[in-house]
């Protein structure tokens, strides 16, 4: 009766193994209320957001969020809007890396996430919009 | 005492497998999630495109 369990215990061990490859490589959660909403949000701004991507009043930072790079850029009345938009843009950033974090019962993920969505949203950006290089300094796409 | 040696090294393969799955990121994973977020923040691909089957 020994072996038997021995074989049970090492199949068990192994399985576990496996089981941490699988389950790190499926997909992470994404689809919750909360991060739909987020999204939405997000997605709004972008409208306004837009134009100063484009003439470099706002650039995307090395940390997964944006930031107001050439004030000048933006016509004096328009300016408050400007931060508005920034300081507004960047809470959901940040509620979106926690929430994807804690979809997935993983809270300690989110800087890692962070990380993982700042070198996407560069790589994504538009030519011609300013991101940080690894070195922070602001660079044209 | 030998099938004890055995079960103790299955014992900690196993907590070693617990283990891995806490501490290992997946960034593949991770890099799809943002895309497709991504995607529709920027709205870089159509919304409403049936998914390709």
């Amino acid at each position: 009766m020994r072996t038997p369990n021995i074989a049970r215990c090492g199949w068990l061990a192994f399985l576990s193994l496996f089981t941490g490859l699988a389950w790190a490589q499926a997909n992470l959660e994404v689809n919750t209320p909360a991060i739909a909403a987020l999204q939405a949000s997000m997605t709004k701004r972008h409208g306004e957001l837009a134009a100063f991507y484009g003439n470099g009043a706002v650039g995307l930072t090395r940390d997964g969020f944006i930031a107001l790079r050439e004030a000048n850029a933006v016509p004096l009345p328009q300016r408050q809007q400007v931060n508005g938009l920034v300081a507004a843009e960047n809470q959901d950033r940040t509620a979106l890396y926690k929430e994807i974090a804690r979809a997935n019962g993983k809270p300690e993920w989110e800087n890692d996430i962070r990380t993982t969505f700042a070198q996407r949203w560069i790589d994504k950006a538009q030519g011609g919009w300013y991101y940080q290089n690894n070195a922070g300094a602001w660079t044209r796409k | 005492m030998r099938s004890l040696t055995v079960i103790a090294g299955l014992g900690c393969a196993l907590l070693y497998g617990c283990v891995t799955i806490n501490i290992y990121f997946p960034a593949a994973a991770a890099e799809k999630a943002a895309d497709k977020i991504i995607d529709e923040v920027w709205q870089l691909k159509k919304p409403d495109t049936p998914p390709a089957k």
